[in-house]
């Protein structure tokens, strides 16, 4: 007994100093956000509070930033989020439907547009920047809403997301429904969605950090600042700090880490059961 | 698929048409366009451009950057791999084996997941800087004259650890699943037959974790070479020496900033057949071995 209580602590040990290992650099950060940029040069980071929080967060919030100095943080978390829920909802019902075809129809071709769709998987965005680059230039998307969040739907997860849980629904179901005289868009509508809630809820969450998160994408896309989301504010701070020729506004750009920090942070944690299931599932 | 279906020659066409419009026009089309350019000669401006069969792949192949790019992502995907997935299963074992102040781990544990790459590429930017950064200034403390800006190893070291650290928090959710679906009475059989718990943990636990293991695996590896870009991308920018660079990196590089058309899209249509490789080798092959 004893010697069980003993490797009790030492789990709790390892599992605290772990919890620390991703704990600490936040709040380091967070921390120095709130000191003036002058202590951070000359004494470098800083692990206790300053006083300089609400002018700091209140300047970067609401004042006009960048190169151009015509969007504000507030504008590019405004950017953040229509990218983050544009994609997952876009996601939800573009795969949900496609998933939908392929599972409860027969027809010709399906099996091959299957395959074809599961191709995504092979290239991310990363891989086929140029030729991309040059597709949205020709149609004409480059710096709008459209060309930022469409492209991002063409990757095949939702899509198997989907097509596993259909499989998992109960042959019967259809059955029943076609005795009922449902057509197909009524069973889809009526059964399969009010079903797959759950999914499609856990998928959006996931999907919602992953959209948040994308950062390739957005350099590329945008080239006028009024459509620089959060994570490109920060990366042109951190360039002007370190590039720059101005006294560096380290606390700005810490500051920035942390508002691009509680939207996607605050998901994971409140919807935290929601969000695992949509992750496990998915990779099933 | 199903034995009940719909018979519909024009429905399900419209169903899957929003999906398969995406897939057509911003995949197919801009990665037809990459293989067609990986055999194109385009010069500097643009304006003209010659059919130069494989011309583009032997400049790839004799070139000794290419090499050191694929020797690095190599390294880098097994280390970050190994590393990743060992802490994440390390602690995930903990965790399930304290019953109160579980969801407190779990919570405190999982919440770096919502860190995007990029983030974590400029939090390291600050900690591993030379002027104030805490982390150099204790590396070069205990004796090691760490310097990522000038030592490609030293900017190596530095990726790998906090490319590994972005990556736990996902494993650690994953092995905690799998370890809490695993049968509680499996476990209780093997506690009466074996007093070793670190017996137990390999000869019981991790076999059944196979599955979850092989998934992370192949995961851990897509996230090491493409998800990375942002870290890279915020840290050293495959400096110093070009010697941290990914494959995904370098494409990049050498298409979007260097302007070699064909020589990134010939490097692309190299990485897809790569790719390609993985993921049969994923359903054929370990998939089978792999014990459910």
């Amino acid at each position: 007994m004893k010697n069980f209580s003993y490797s009790k602590i030492l789990s709790h040990t390892i599992l605290i100093l772990a919890s620390l290992l991703f704990l600490v650099p936040v709040w380091v950060i967070f921390a120095s956000s709130t000191h003036q940029p002058e202590t951070i040069l000359n004494n470098g980071l800083q692990f206790l509070l300053g006083d300089n929080f609400i002018a700091t967060y209140k300047s970067v919030l609401f004042e006009n930033s960048g190169y151009t100095k015509n969007i504000t943080v507030l504008d590019m978390i405004g950017n953040s989020l229509i990218l983050a829920f544009g994609f997952a909802i876009g996601k939800v019902v573009i795969s949900s439907l496609a998933a939908y075809a392929i599972v409860y129809f027969r027809f010709r071709m399906g099996n091959f547009l299957f395959w074809l769709i599961f191709l995504t998987l092979l290239l991310p965005v990363e891989v086929r920047i140029v030729p991309s680059f040059e597709v949205l230039a020709k149609l004409n998307l480059l710096n709008s809403y459209t060309g930022l969040i469409v492209p991002l739907i063409a990757s095949a997860t939702g899509t198997f997301f989907f097509r596993q849980f259909y499989k998992s629904v109960p042959d019967e179901l259809l059955e029943a429904a076609k005795i009922d005289g449902a057509n197909s868009w009524q069973f889809f509508i009526d059964i399969l969605v009010p079903l797959s809630k759950t999914m499609m809820i856990a998928l959006f969450i996931v999907m919602f950090i992953v959209g948040w998160n994308q950062y390739l994408w957005p350099i590329m896309m945008t080239t006028e600042p009024e459509y620089s989301t959060i994570l490109l504010g920060i990366k042109e701070i951190y360039q002007s700090n370190f590039e720059g020729s101005y006294l560096p506004e380290f606390n700005r750009a810490f500051a920035m880490i942390i508002l691009a920090l509680i939207a996607p942070v605050s998901v994971v944690v409140i919807l935290q059961r929601w969000f695992i299931k949509g992750l496990v599932d998915s990779e099933k | 698929m199903k034995k009940v279906q719909f018979e519909n020659n024009f429905i399900p066409y419209l169903f899957i048409l929003p999906q398969l419009s995406i897939v057509l026009i911003f995949f197919i089309w801009p990665s037809s366009m990459a293989i067609y350019y990986s055999f194109v000669l385009e010069d500097a401006f643009g304006i003209s451009s010659q059919f130069v069969w494989l011309d583009n792949y032997k400049d790839i192949i004799f070139d000794s950057q290419y090499y050191s790019s694929v020797v690095f992502t190599i390294i880098f995907s097994a280390l970050v791999s190994f590393f990743a997935l060992s802490a994440g299963l390390f602690l995930a074992h903990k965790a399930n084996g304290i019953i109160r102040s579980k969801g407190t781990y779990r919570t405190l544990l999982i919440w770096p997941y919502a860190i995007a790459p990029a983030i974590v590429g400029l939090m390291a930017s600050f900690f591993f800087n030379s002027s104030h950064g805490d982390m150099y200034e204790f590396l070069n403390q205990i004796g090691w004259e760490f310097d990522p800006k000038s030592d490609p190893f030293d900017a190596q070291v530095m990726l790998v650890f906090i490319a590994s650290w972005k990556q736990i928090s996902v494993n650690f959710i994953f092995f905690l699943s799998g370890l809490q679906g695993i049968p509680k009475s499996v476990l209780e059989a093997s506690l009466i037959d074996c007093k070793s718990s670190m017996k137990r943990f390999w000869t019981i636990t991790f076999p059944l974790l196979a599955p979850t293991t092989f998934f992370l695996l192949i995961t851990n590896i897509t996230y090491s070479f493409f998800e990375t870009f942002g870290l890279i991308d915020t840290t050293t920018r495959g400096a110093p020496m070009g010697e941290t660079k990914t494959l995904a990196y370098k494409i990049y590089q050498d298409g979007f900033l260097g302007a070699d058309i064909g020589g990134s899209s010939a490097q692309s249509v190299l990485l897809m057949i790569f790719v390609l490789l993985i993921t049969v080798f994923q359903f054929k092959y370990i998939e089978k071995k792999v014990h459910y």
